[in-house]
């Protein structure tokens, strides 16, 4: 290490080792989800008829709606890092702050449809599903976890590429110091792998 | 960073192409299960959803210019969680 003043101290940066760890991460978060679809298969093969017949109460035009905002929000994510990559700072600006709104149009659709369903009485040990046959309430119970977890991602995510807004606004992130919005985009595109498992589970059950 | 060797910078059209395959993806996975056809719209339900995976994982995702090593780490991770959902259908299927 140079202790000379005009040399700047010198970061040591492992692009490589930083990606491997978030990979590492994301097979923690598809193992954890995993085990939460080996359960959707469990008991749909036990209730075939109530998860087919659960599926018919749900939305499914929010749900395909919010497929095409999670797909969307994944092309964003990735044009911000190639234009970055670039140098073109700007539009790698502009596609990550449409990846954020897209995120946050998400979770507006989630509670339009969690609300509508909860004003039904569609929801967890409620007095109406406490009179469902069981495996309508297993159907219930695993939508509101498996989507609700779902949910709770996309939140980290928009909270995670707000952050690399800033990061980026602050020449922070840079075309030659990236590895930061690259991990972040790597989580946001995990998300949108679970929702398309989502989606024919659930909302194209019926 | 004077040592990035092998940074792939991904042009736009590819993932605009692969956006627009995932819309036509999901169309035909909705018109499937729409249909009466109960075992065609299973079917593609097991045959698109894993490719339209594939493409956010491949494209998305770079794990077409990743080294190998990344490859194989993921495969085994997706491998092992069919392994498992496996296991568990032989178990089911004994009840």
């Amino acid at each position: 290490m140079s202790t000379s003043s005009s040399t700047p101290s010198l970061v040591h940066k492992d692009y490589e080792g930083g990606k491997l760890g978030m990979w590492l991460f994301l097979f923690t978060e598809i193992l954890l989800f995993g085990g939460l679809f080996i359960l959707y298969s469990a008991y749909r093969a036990r209730y075939p008829l109530e998860f087919h017949e659960g599926g018919q109460h749900l939305n499914a035009v929010i749900g395909i709606a919010n497929t095409l905002i999670l797909l969307t929000s994944s092309l964003t994510v990735a044009i911000s890092l190639t234009a970055l990559q670039k140098g073109e700072r700007r539009r790698s600006l502009l596609c990550l702050a449409a990846t954020i709104v897209l995120g946050l149009g998400f979770l507006v659709n989630k509670y339009i449809e969690w609300s509508g369903e909860i004003s039904h009485g569609l929801y967890p040990n409620s007095p109406l599903m406490a009179q469902r046959p069981q495996g309508d309430q297993i159907f219930f119970g695993l939508y509101y976890t498996m989507t609700g977890l779902h949910g709770l991602h996309v939140i980290a995510g928009i909270i995670a590429l707000s952050v690399m807004l800033g990061f980026v606004l602050r020449h922070k992130v840079t075309r030659t110091d990236f590895n930061k919005l690259e991990n972040a985009g790597l989580y946001w595109h995990l998300v949108d792998v679970i929702w398309i498992f989502l989606l024919p589970l659930f909302y194209l059950a019926a | 960073m004077g040592h990035e060797t092998h940074v792939h910078i991904v042009p736009y059209r590819v993932f605009v192409r692969v956006w627009l395959l995932l819309l036509v993806l999901t169309g035909i996975l909705v018109a499937t299960s729409t249909l009466w056809h109960e075992a065609l719209s299973v079917w593609a339900m097991l045959i698109v959803t894993p490719l339209k995976a594939g493409l956010v994982l491949f494209y998305f995702m770079h794990l077409n210019y990743e080294k190998p090593y990344l490859r194989a780490l993921v495969f085994l991770t997706l491998g092992v969680l069919t392994l498992f959902i496996g296991i568990l259908f032989f178990d089911i299927l004994d009840r």
